[in-house]
């Protein structure tokens, strides 16, 4: 039984070539691996091995022929003993053209296209449970406490960080975590992010639920390609069967007079990522309830805390089961005129610009993002079809950051709804200086979130 | 490798029994042959167009990932780099489904979302298929770590290049697995060439199983293209993990016959270089001779296998060509799982 040899594809972009030479000759006997021909492509010449055995009985290309097309067919050949042509024949009865056809549509597949499923939306509004009896408690009490909650719980929580054992937190948010759960839940990591995080990944890998704490998240960036190529792509590229659940978390954004490489928030970077969630806790009552959630939630989860808020106190509620939804908004203060949206440490200053607003005769209303993906943005449009006004507050830098993103979900769900363009307070785009009035200019101040709420409200 | 080959002489003394039973070796050959078959087909699908991007083939290295596999008991761990194809026929992952992911289609292990780089098997212990160099080495750390945590005696075997070996988060793993006692083999597949660059090109070290040294890891060099060595390497450093006396690592020296990945023309060595290995170190030849020289197997009984592999080969093509790409709908699952 005969078989044809077809010019082959040599790389992903390949679609002709020329043959260079012949080094076997009609008559002559191959055998699997032995150089039959060269082939110059745009890039480089190439050797064309041999798949199987058997005789060439016909050259049906001469050598030095140029644009020979991939898939047309090159030489005979005989399939000698056995059932090795058979074997050939197999693959060379598909159509050739056919495949291209695939390859060609599969390539257009990327356009928009009405049969195309639209990505999953954040869940509907539902109005925030009432948890009963509160005690005020600080931000850092409260991560701790969601932590020793979710480790009493489940045996495959544990915790691992620079400093989070012996020394019981660079800032104190694991204390007392050692004494409970042991060394082996509550690990000290040597200075290796990257090496601590893929090892966290992998261990994830096997179903257990490990929390990394990044000393700040600046220093996440050593391990961003575990957390990104790894921990958020691995799920789709197993088509589902290897999920990674697991949490990252640790002080994120400005602290105070750190400099630029200490300085920085990373919303925007981790939140542009399909594959991840990201939340960012403002109160106490956030820290709790987002962090076992993140804790308990079957994907990797972002937790963006803030080193100033740690000290802060809020009411927080004390029951035991208490946990908060991701992907779910919080509307801290309600008003008619502008909607001012924040998350993280800037909710504080977009509820005191409310206040200075209010002596003015302007009406705020306050909503605290806490989850940056999914993004709520049905309590933000419902916010904005009341007040017909938005501005995005946020400590990061204004390009492409999450107040970008929050004013153009807005104007795709309501822009009928908007009597002004949105306003965003963000960071400067600049590194962070270290002098301290300097530094104090490049965050968000205060009047220019009221100045920005006067702006779209035309006062 | 002459060394390595020499200490493995030394290792297994003067006698004239062959160091392998006769069922063991046959199982081992049947298995290498399956992967080389395997890569041979991938090669002649990819130049018909029908497999796309990237596609490293393991082609003469067969020897490495099946002498390991004969020393790991289920429930072990598998984790690898993007030449992966040879790795997962070798934990038992089926043609079939290796194939049909190469094509892209949605009988593929990952439902053709991940190629050539991107396929697992909780079930088979095989964790990937990892695309970025030096990555599945932490990676593999944590699920030696998991088994740690756990205590449940499994081993994880970490595979990675000579090239991924200069990666700095290799020396972190390596450090935390040594600081955590965590059973892991590493295993550095040493075939020369990073790409188009040479060993000699690219480490300062000449020995690279001695690169744990700092932290007190045992390092072996094991010539890589005799399965039989690999397995006796693999058995003492499965001993040594499994006793709880921290990781072990294995330089395996062996070799790729075909080039870095598909499109690459291999103009960094010589042909003669390349022939001089088939030739002289081929694992299944070497294999072969043994069973027929030494085992007193037959011809008749090594077309029988031959026969089998040719036939899982075909049959794993036929399939990946059969079975549909994956419906559009496809697009949106598996990016996250659903909370319940």
């Amino acid at each position: 039984m005969g078989a044809v040899i077809l010019m082959p594809a040599l790389s992903p972009t390949m679609t002709e070539g020329k043959l260079a030479r012949w080094l076997k000759k009609e008559g002559d006997a191959v055998k699997s691996g032995d150089v039959i021909a060269e082939i110059e492509t745009d890039k480089a010449t190439m050797e064309v091995e041999a798949v199987d055995e058997g005789t060439i009985t016909a050259i049906l290309v001469p050598e030095g022929t140029e644009g020979v097309q991939v898939n047309s067919a090159i030489a005979e050949l005989d399939g000698g003993a056995g059932g090795t042509a058979a074997t050939m024949q197999g693959i060379t009865n598909k159509n050739p053209r056919e495949n291209e056809k695939m390859i060609a549509d599969a390539g257009t597949a990327q356009r928009a296209d009405a049969t195309v499923p639209a990505s999953p939306r954040a869940p509907e509004m539902q109005p925030e449970r009432d948890w009963g009896p509160m005690q005020a408690i600080t931000v850092r009490e409260a991560l701790r406490d969601a932590m020793a909650a979710e480790m009493r719980r489940d045996r495959d929580v544990f915790l691992i960080g620079e400093e989070v054992a012996q020394y019981q937190g660079a800032y104190k948010i694991s204390q007392g975590l050692l004494d409970e759960f042991g060394p082996k839940r509550v690990m000290d990591m040597p200075i290796t992010e990257h090496g601590f995080t893929g090892m966290a990944v992998g261990a994830a890998f096997t179903g257990l639920k490990p929390i990394v704490e990044f000393m700040t998240f600046n220093f996440s960036m050593q391990a961003i390609d575990q957390i990104i190529n790894s921990a958020a792509k691995t799920l789709y590229m197993s088509g589902g069967q290897l999920g990674c659940q697991i949490v990252f978390r640790g002080p994120n954004g400005a602290a105070s007079r750190v400099a630029a490489q200490h300085s920085q928030c990373y919303a925007s970077w981790y939140a542009h990522c399909p594959g991840l969630k990201v939340v960012a806790p403002w109160s106490a009552a956030d820290a709790k309830g987002l962090l076992r959630a993140a804790i308990r939630d079957p994907n990797p989860v972002i937790v963006l805390e803030n080193e100033i808020m740690y000290g802060q106190t809020f009411d927080c509620p004390t029951d035991e089961e208490f946990i908060l939804p991701i992907g779910k908004a919080k509307v801290e203060r309600q008003g008619t005129d502008v909607t001012i949206v924040a998350f993280s440490i800037m909710v504080g200053m977009a509820m005191q610009a409310a206040d200075a607003l209010a002596a003015q005769g302007i009406s705020a209303e306050v909503i605290n993002l806490r989850s940056l993906r999914p993004l709520d943005t049905a309590t933000i449009a419902a916010s904005v079809r009341k007040t017909n006004r938005l501005v995005t507050l946020e400590e990061g830098w204004p390009y492409a950051g999450i107040g970008a993103e929050v004013a153009m979900q807005i104007m795709e769900t309501c822009f009928d709804h908007l009597d002004a363009p949105p306003v965003r307070v963000t960071g400067l785009d600049i590194p962070m200086p270290y002098a301290a009035n300097l530094e104090k200019l490049a965050l968000p101040r205060l009047e220019q979130v009221v100045d920005a709420a006067k702006r779209v409200t035309y006062k | 490798m002459a060394q390595a080959a020499e200490t493995q002489q030394k290792r297994r003394g003067k006698a004239k029994e062959p160091p392998i039973g006769r069922a063991d070796l046959m199982k081992a050959y049947r298995d290498m042959l399956l992967i080389r078959r395997f890569e041979e087909k991938a090669g002649q699908l990819y130049g018909m167009g029908l497999i796309g991007g990237f596609c490293h083939l393991y082609i003469g290295q067969e020897a490495v990932v099946v002498g390991m596999q004969m020393c790991l008991k289920p429930g072990d761990q598998v984790i690898t780099s993007y030449r992966d194809h040879g790795h997962m026929l070798a934990t038992g992952m089926e043609a079939r489904g290796v194939m049909a992911e190469l094509t892209g289609r949605i009988g593929g292990y990952s439902k053709g979302k991940g190629g050539s780089m991107h396929m697992f098997s909780r079930e088979k212990g095989f964790y990937g298929g990892h695309g970025i160099v030096g990555a599945q080495v932490s990676l593999g750390a944590g699920l030696a770590f998991a088994n740690w945590y756990r205590e449940d005696g499994h081993v994880a075997v970490t595979y990675f290049g000579e090239g991924a070996s200069n990666q700095g988060q290799v020396y972190e793993s390596l450090n935390l697995a040594a600081l955590f006692k965590l059973p892991c083999i590493f295993i550095i597949e040493n075939n020369k060439y990073g790409m188009g660059t040479s060993v000699e090109r690219a480490s300062a070290s000449r020995d690279l199983s001695q690169n744990g040294a700092a932290w007190g890891i045992p390092g072996e060099q094991v010539n890589g293209m005799d399965v039989i060595a690999v397995r006796e390497a693999g058995e003492r450093a499965v001993a040594h993990c499994r006793a709880g006396k921290g990781p072990y690592l294995l330089e395996m020296k062996t070799y790729r016959y075909r080039g870095h990945s598909m499109s690459d023309p291999a103009k960094y060595r010589t042909r003669e270089e390349v022939q001089k290995m088939r030739e002289t170190s081929d694992c299944i030849e070497t294999a072969r001779k043994m069973l027929l020289e030494q085992l007193g197997v037959t011809e008749a009984e090594l077309k029988v296998i031959d026969d089998e592999v040719k036939a899982i080969v075909q049959d794993s093509a036929d399939f990946a060509q059969a079975s549909p790409e994956p419906p559009e709908s496809e697009l949106w699952t598996d990016v996250l799982v659903e909370a319940k």
